[in-house]
């Protein structure tokens, strides 16, 4: 059968639900190889087997960490050199994160292959792999798949539930010599951004989102207080983080991330194409708004036209009372 | 020296219109007015500012795109960029991003260059990956996702606001960029900044003129395949309810209908 390369996203070894995700979806197309760039891909490796690595490539260089993206594409590219089995690799498949993005680019530049982005879905198909993704702001869904090359796909965080299928998850070396480009990019400082205690955003099975109704940064207590209740992560559309209110980080949008969690709620929010591109295929939506015209109530599947300093607060407390 | 800064533009369908497929699967460029992608209004931005600080700069602006496109460049003109270089050809129709990439370095390198800025992505496609691209066809350092962006001695160094941390980065010109929509409020071309670009010089290239071959590009020579493209169906509506002092709990109620809470 032939290999499907995994790119890990980890931190240290600990690694974040999207790999999983990437692993399920490669067992639909072949044998997935994860491989694993910089420290931890011991502790890793018994994660990655759970979820069904059949073997580990690990390499662990200072490049890696102190230069910027190019050293983690020689390593891939190496890591597809290496690939073993007749036809390999069927595939590479990367996060959909910033960086997974502009790796899988000039991975696939250099393997003469194309490249599909933001995948949402993947299923084999008799020409290779299918991608499903949504584009112009979630109106449409295509399908692609890549007709020249090993096709290399990112896909978006929420793609699919991670399924466990134990497998060897053997490790082994891979050896990587870095090109004359790999160090053209110093990264100078690093500062991983502070932990909120709340679910990763793109990550979260439920979103609370704040907007401009939320009308200050000391304000976004009504909204954390819910998304605790929830367990839920917390967003806020650009128009508040335009005003300063809320860090860009949790920018939902066109301009910010793509969520597609179970439940969506968004608070004060009017439902701009903006905001809507990045939170449409949210399973469920509510909102509540005082605007009775705003455009994301013919997104809901439940709204409340109303203050939400009173409907937020009141709905927190039934959630929390109900949680026991 | 001249700095020689090349900025990278998209003339995109208006992401408030209503974007939709045309029957060989590109993007419908007729359907929805365009317009000069606005994240790469910052890119544009960040060059000027750029060029300002430095002693002596020179900005321009390139895209690739039909006829239309040049109201992208005209844009980029009246913010203030010296000239304008467009790549024009009908066999570049259908070019996935991999072949676009190949044509913009191309015109870059005839265009000369230090410094090439782009925007994070295009509000259209939203894949992002063309500078990532550019980078490793110019064989030159990514400098990539800047918030804040600065130049000097020759060197390019800016905060990249990551998936999980900020990074501070540093590269020697010459060097491929992007920035975020965090970098800066693009300027509003003044009237006589509008004025102004009616007179700047815009160089029309074709594929001819940069040695590439009709089959390098273009829908059959892309390298991907869109097979098929859906309207997603409407959401069903919804309830919508009025707070009459019970709305929080009956969304509360809704939720534990759908087994939330």
């Amino acid at each position: 059968m032939a290999e499907v390369l995994v790119y890990v996203d980890h931190v240290d070894g600990a690694v974040r639900k999207p790999t999983l995700e990437l692993l399920t979806l490669a067992r639909r197309i072949g044998e997935p190889v994860a491989v694993h760039l910089g420290a931890g891909a011991d502790t890793a490796a018994a994660t990655l087997a759970e979820y069904g690595a059949v073997k580990v490539l690990a390499a662990d260089a200072p490049e890696f960490a102190d230069y910027l993206v190019v050293p983690k594409v020689d390593a891939l590219q190496a890591a597809c050199d290496a690939a073993s089995a007749d036809g390999s690799p069927a595939a590479v498949l990367l996060p959909s994160s910033a960086e997974g993005k502009e790796i899988a680019a000039r991975l696939a530049l250099r393997l003469g292959s194309g490249i599909i982005t933001d995948a949402v879905d993947l299923e084999a198909g008799d020409e290779g792999p299918v991608a499903t993704q949504s584009v112009f702001a979630a109106a449409f869904t295509t399908k692609s798949r890549v007709s020249k090359g090993t096709p290399v796909i990112t896909v978006k965080p929420n793609s699919a539930a991670p399924e466990a299928a134990p497998a060897a998850g053997t490790v082994e070396q891979l050896p990587v010599s870095f090109g004359e480009l790999a160090t053209g990019t110093k990264v100078v400082s690093r500062k991983e951004r502070e932990s909120t205690g709340r679910p990763e955003l793109t990550e979260a099975a439920i979103v609370v989102s704040g907007g401009r109704g939320v009308g200050g940064a000391e304000n976004f207590n009504v909204v954390e207080a819910l998304a605790d209740s929830l367990g839920a992560a917390v967003g806020a559309s650009r128009a508040a983080v335009d005003a300063g209110w809320y860090p860009h980080s949790s920018q939902v949008g066109q301009t910010g991330k793509t969520v597609s969690p179970q439940l969506y709620v968004a608070a004060g929010i009017s439902g701009a194409i903006q905001h809507r591109a990045g939170m449409q295929t949210s399973k469920t939506i509510v909102a509540v708004n005082k605007d009775a015209e705003a455009p994301i109530f013919d997104l809901v599947d439940y709204g409340v036209v109303g203050d939400l300093f009173e409907v937020v607060p009141q709905l927190t407390e039934e959630v929390t009372a109900r949680k026991g | 020296m001249s700095l020689r800064i090349v900025v990278c533009v998209k003339y995109v369908p208006d992401a408030t219109g209503d974007r939709h497929f045309a029957e060989d699967l590109t993007t419908d460029r007729d359907a929805v007015d365009g317009l000069l992608s606005e994240l790469d209004e910052y890119a544009v931005e960040q060059a000027l500012q750029i060029a300002e600080n430095a002693d002596d700069a020179e900005v321009t602006v390139l895209t690739v795109g039909p006829e239309d496109a040049s109201d992208a460049l005209r844009k980029a003109l009246s913010m203030g960029a010296d000239k304008g270089v467009h790549v024009e050809d009908d066999d570049l129709h259908g070019t996935d991003a991999i072949g676009t990439s190949l044509v913009i370095a191309k015109a870059i390198e005839k265009t000369g260059y230090d410094l090439v800025i782009c925007g994070m992505a295009s509000t259209d496609g939203t894949m992002g990956v063309l500078p990532a691209l550019l980078a490793e066809r110019l064989g030159v350092p990514q400098v990539t996702l800047l918030s804040e962006v600065s130049v000097e001695d020759g060197k390019i160094t800016g905060r990249r606001d990551g998936d999980s941390a900020t990074e501070q980065l540093e590269a020697a010109l010459p060097a491929v960029a992007s920035v975020t929509d965090q970098s800066g409020e693009a300027r509003y071309p003044s009237f006589k900044g509008i004025m102004a670009a009616k007179k700047k010089p815009v160089e029309s290239l074709d594929l001819d003129d940069l040695d590439i071959e009709a089959e390098e590009v273009g829908l059959d020579g892309a390298w991907t395949k869109v097979e098929d493209a859906t309207a997603r169906p409407a959401r069903t509506a919804g309830t919508v309810v009025k707070d009459e002092g019970e709305g929080g709990k009956q969304l509360a109620e809704f939720l534990a209908g759908q087994k939330f809470i």
